[in-house]
């Protein structure tokens, strides 16, 4: 089935309708938005009829198939129920939030979450696969932090929301452990090969990790003890989020998560145990606190819980009807639970309190929204000819069947039917504190009944209980029968859905539970005295607390690592990348490996003892700084010779042209710097950095040592074959950088005039300092350009781009190219701008260095683009020989044209950095009268 | 000959990353500058030395590996743009701030400053 594919992505595109819709009219942005939701529901609804047939629908796109990654869907009984809840029960709730909003809630953003929402949790119950379960796990983790929070100018919203997402997304990750560590046991991701080895994995010595690790994911999610507190505190939320998300999906993913893996993961000691003794906790406690609830929602918020806690038990139980009862108690608690909530929400919205010291009597302002929300209360109670009664029979009954805890077996139907004593007060409060009980109490508002439309939704979930209570069998027969076969991954067992089975203990039992719970209700006041001799304690408290406690701890951790001293940032990273080196380098043998030394000369033991002392003097100098500013060109000097040397004529001529322009830069910086560095390395630092530097510089002198006495296998010979027939030059250098490796070379030059433009932007608007005087207090000398530089420097000129252009011209076949060119043509107008100052080169020649900068990098990967006309792959060079008289033969290359490029961004770039800089110096310097 | 350059690649390398780690803006800069020497010369050397042979067709009998050169030469210009705009931001940072310490601030004046200074700071 390939729309399968396609159809959990249909609420995503929903997403974008009600932000668009919403400035038209509400009611238009409901009808709207309801419509993916619903095309989405029909679609599926129209595979009902196969699924119940038992036919499984699955499409799967591949992704990344060696590790397990592919977008995988499937439609099964399970999953068929549950779309069906989230989809059917996410129409109802849109419908209702219309009217629940008020006109300044922004109604779009409202209901892109909430389909937003939709569309995580269908992908959830609609995966196939296990990580991306996962994902759409997480995301509904992330989008119900949007919905709770959506009152966000709320205290309780944001706190609320903040530790929702704290425990779910914790759950979140403990699920994810547990998936990997599933799935790379069974060596597969999709959740088909997952459910098949079920005796596989329950084998495992990885079996226990696997079963704390998911279930904690599910126990988080569906707010079972002791991570149930959650759940209250989201209440801060709409009412319409609480009627969706914390009754009918949400909370029930956890569920799912165990109804999904229970063929992989139940039946055995460790998950009954776990599992339903968790459940049993959590189903006592909820249900025994909600009847001590005063607000409205907070009493559901904790019948909501034990209702969770009612089904994880029957999971737990590991008998396949208990399986049954629980995907009945699903559904119907997801009926009746929503439906309270919205009439819940009613209440509040008509009458202005959601408190039930407040609340009293309202039958007689809205008997009919009390009528409703005293049928499904009475489900939830567990009365019978409501649907309520039905799965708590069932419950009942398998509590009876369980022998697991030996001799004390006996405990669990007992402690069944007390929850069920409490589920009937509490039940009870709800229906006779509100809408009897005396008169209301100080209310905000006069209460009245809803808008019609309003109560819509409520009626059909109410209508629903009576059905399904009345007919079960007619009304979710085939859809129960369906879901629970996924469930077990088998036929489900026989069961009877009727609703008279005869005297029998579970009916004993649900008798018990009513009248205990009605004696409970009744009997309340002394319960409640009881009650608050507790002392408070708030969870939200607590929770804060810890979080605020964490933070400090991790705060505390930073700034023991992270002083902010940058100097000890570095230290520290080169130490490590020094230790990791060396680690390596202790498996090397011998230093010097078998290639013979070339032998050494006179001429090279004096540069090479040259650049020594230059290095040290720069270091021992290094506070005078013009005078390590000399020592240091003196160093670069003697680098450009060592290349000349060894046979790189072009590195040589690059790294002589830089040197130029690096001095220049480096001693206008200074001028805005200040003139010396004082002395503050403690002895200790300076001993510890230089140790460190010693070390390092020993093992970089060692690796280039046992490099370059080893053998060279070089990749080189392709360029050096190529280099003429294919590249049409003869320095492979600059072959290399125009036409094999051009793409680099384009990027480089990008990277380049990026630099310079950042610099520009520096530059611009700095606030200066400048001194007006030397280090020694001498105020700077007021002579003029000197009349000699000027001059030779004029006369200079032409001859200096000639040879830039000869250098450019020849790069392609002898040393030299772009980027030389680019750097000779740079000092030679770097010497007018010395020589005469900026101002005067201003009114002379008007350069625009960014534009050259534009169109260098613009030349460049145009020639490039050229060759795809000729359809060539980008950058391909093109070259031909031609005769012109006098000139002769020459060559032509599009290598030519990228070059150029380089070249102009060289230039470009170059003077951009130092032509702003150098004006910065002259034209807003300070000046100082020398004294007489 | 590649002892004497590999002495000269780690000194140049320990020089660097002793400015490097010092505390004001003027001398990282310095430092970086003898480091991207140093890293210049230690990947060109991975070319091996080679006296005389110039990578240039028909120049000479024997041909220095190209690959490493042109890695230099881009290498030697990034170098440069590297150098200018740290220099650059160096100099934004004393005028924003007020000082020429990498940290931004001044060291506290009861820390480090208040101990004698050693040898070749």
């Amino acid at each position: 089935m390939n729309s399968l594919t396609w159809l959990p992505f249909l609420p995503l595109l929903g997403t974008l309708i009600p932000l668009i819709s919403a400035r038209y009219s509400r009611t238009a942005c409901a009808f709207l938005t309801a419509a993916l939701p619903a095309l989405t529901l029909f679609l599926i609804l129209s595979h009902a009829g196969d699924i119940f047939q038992g036919e499984l629908f699955q499409s799967a796109i591949p992704w990344i198939p060696a590790i397990g990654l592919e977008l995988a869907f499937r439609l099964d009984g399970l999953a068929l129920l549950f779309s069906i809840l989230i989809l059917g029960i996410g129409l109802l709730v849109i419908l209702y939030a219309r009217y629940y909003l008020s006109a300044k809630d922004s109604i779009g953003k409202f209901y892109a979450y909430l389909i937003l929402f939709m569309f995580a949790m269908l992908g959830v119950v609609l995966s196939d696969n296990l990580i991306q379960l996962w994902f759409f796990w997480e995301l509904t983790s992330i989008s119900s932090f949007l919905l709770i929070s959506f009152w966000g100018h709320k205290t309780e919203a944001r706190k609320g929301a903040r530790m929702a997402l704290t425990v779910t997304g914790a759950g979140g990750l403990a699920l994810l452990a547990g998936l990997l560590i599933l799935g790379n046991t069974v060596g597969s991701f999709s959740l088909q090969d997952i459910l098949d080895s079920g005796a596989f994995i329950k084998a495992s010595s990885n079996y226990p990790v696997i079963v704390v690790l998911i279930l904690l994911g599910a126990f988080t999610k569906s707010a079972q003890f002791p991570f149930h507190f959650w759940l209250p505190n989201a209440m801060a939320a709409p009412t319409p989020v609480s009627a969706y998300l914390h009754s009918a999906t949400m909370v029930k993913a956890g569920i799912f998560l165990m109804a999904r893996f229970y063929p992989a993961l139940a039946d055995t000691d460790l998950w009954f145990l776990i599992v339903s003794l968790t459940g049993l906790a959590t189903f006592l406690m909820g249900a025994y606190i909600a009847l001590f609830q005063h607000d409205l929602k907070g009493l559901l918020a904790n019948s909501t819980i034990s209702h969770l806690g009612l089904i994880t038990l029957l999971l737990g139980m590991g008998t396949d009807l208990a399986a049954v009862a629980a995907i009945f108690h699903i559904i119907n608690h997801a009926i009746f639970k929503a439906s309270l909530f919205m009439a819940a929400g009613i209440i509040d919205h008509e009458s202005g309190s959601r408190d039930m010291r407040q609340l009293n009597g309202l039958w007689k302002y809205m008997p009919y929204t009390a009528t409703l929300a005293m049928v499904a209360s009475a489900s939830m109670a567990g009365v019978p000819l409501m649907n309520g009664f039905l799965s708590k029979e069932m419950f009942f009954t398998e509590t009876l069947h369980q022998a697991s805890l030996g001799s004390l077996s006996w405990f669990i139907p007992v402690l069944a039917t007390l929850g069920g004593v409490f589920a009937v007060a509490y039940s009870m409060r709800f229906i006779h504190d509100v809408f009897f009980n005396g008169e209301p109490i100080n209310l905000p508002k006069t209460p009245h009944e809803p808008p019609r439309y309003m109560r819509v939704p409520v009626e059909i979930l109410v209508a629903l209980c009576l059905l399904v209570g009345i007919f079960p069998g007619f009304m979710v027969g085939d859809l129960l029968f369906a879901a629970a076969s996924a469930t077990l991954n088998a036929q489900a067992p026989s069961y009877s859905l009727a609703i008279w089975h005869g005297f029998n203990f579970p009916l004993l039992m649900s008798v018990i539970a009513l009248i205990g719970g009605l004696l409970m209700y009744h009997n309340r006041s002394h319960l409640f005295k009881f009650q608050a001799q507790f002392p408070k304690n708030d969870p939200k408290l607590a929770f804060e607390g810890v979080i605020q406690s964490l933070t400090v701890k991790a705060q505390r951790f930073i700034s023991i690592t992270e002083n902010g001293s940058l100097q000890r940032y570095i230290f520290f990273a080169l130490g490590l990348a020094v230790v990791m080196t060396a680690s390596s380098l202790m498996k090397l043998n011998a230093t010097a490996g078998q290639r013979p030394e070339i032998p050494v000369d006179a001429m090279s033991i004096t540069a090479a003892v040259l650049l020594c002392i230059s290095a040290l003097a720069t270091v021992l100098w290094h506070r005078r700084r013009i005078i390590a500013l000399i020592t240091l060109s003196v160093v670069g000097l003697i680098v450009s010779l060592a290349f000349a040397k060894f046979s790189a004529p072009d590195l040589a001529l690059t790294q002589l042209s830089v040197e130029v322009v690096t001095v220049i830069l480096l001693i206008l910086a200074l001028f805005f710097l200040p003139q010396k560095t004082p002395k503050e390395s403690s002895p200790r630092r300076v001993v510890r950095d230089l140790s460190l530097a010693a070390f390092i510089g020993g093992v970089i002198g060692t690796i280039c040592y046992a490099l370059m006495t080893r053998p060279l296998d070089t990749i080189s010979t392709f360029f050096t074959e190529n280099s003429k027939t294919g590249g049409g030059g003869t320095n492979i250098v600059n072959v290399i950088l125009v036409d094999f490796r051009g793409f680099d070379t384009l990027g480089e030059i990008t990277v380049l005039g990026i630099a310079a433009l950042g610099i520009y932007k520096l530059i611009s608007r700095m606030r200066l300092y400048m001194p007006s005087s030397d280090g020694d207090g001498r105020p700077w000398s007021e002579d003029r350009y000197p009349i000699m530089l000027s001059v030779i420097s004029q006369s200079l000129l032409p001859l200096a781009l000639l040879v830039s252009a000869y250098i450019f011209l020849r790069g392609h076949n002898m040393p030299g190219g772009g980027f030389i060119a680019g750097l000779i043509t740079s000092v030679a107008i770097i010497q007018q701008y010395v020589a005469h100052g900026v101002q005067w080169i201003k009114t002379r020649v008007k350069l625009d260095y960014q534009i050259m900068i534009g169109s260098g990098i613009g030349i460049a990967t145009l020639s490039g683009l050229g060759s795809w006309a000729f359809g060539y792959t980008f950058l391909s060079s093109w070259f031909d020989y031609f005769y012109l008289p006098v000139i002769g033969k020459f060559e032509l290359a599009s290598a030519m044209m990228f070059d150029l490029g380089v070249f102009l961004t060289v230039v470009g770039a170059t003077m951009l950095i130092l032509a702003n800089l150098g004006q910065l110096t002259t034209s807003e310097r300070p000046v100082q009268k020398e004294h007489d | 000959m590649e002892g004497m350059y590999a002495f000269c690649v780690g000194l140049l390398t320990a020089c660097g990353i002793f400015l490097t780690l010092r505390g004001r803006s003027f001398s990282v800069v310095i430092g970086l500058t003898l480091l991207s020497y140093a890293v210049n010369l230690f990947l060109f050397a991975s070319g091996r030395l080679k006296l005389n042979a110039a990578a240039v067709l028909g120049q000479s009998e024997q041909y220095s590996d190209p690959l490493p050169q042109a890695l230099v030469l881009t290498a030697i210009v990034i170098g440069f743009a590297m150098t200018a705009f740290v220099v650059i931001l160096a100099m934004r940072a004393r005028a924003d701030l007020g000082n020429d310490h990498v940290d931004g601030v001044l060291p506290d004046q009861e820390g480090e400053s208040s101990h004698k200074s050693g040898g070749n700071n």
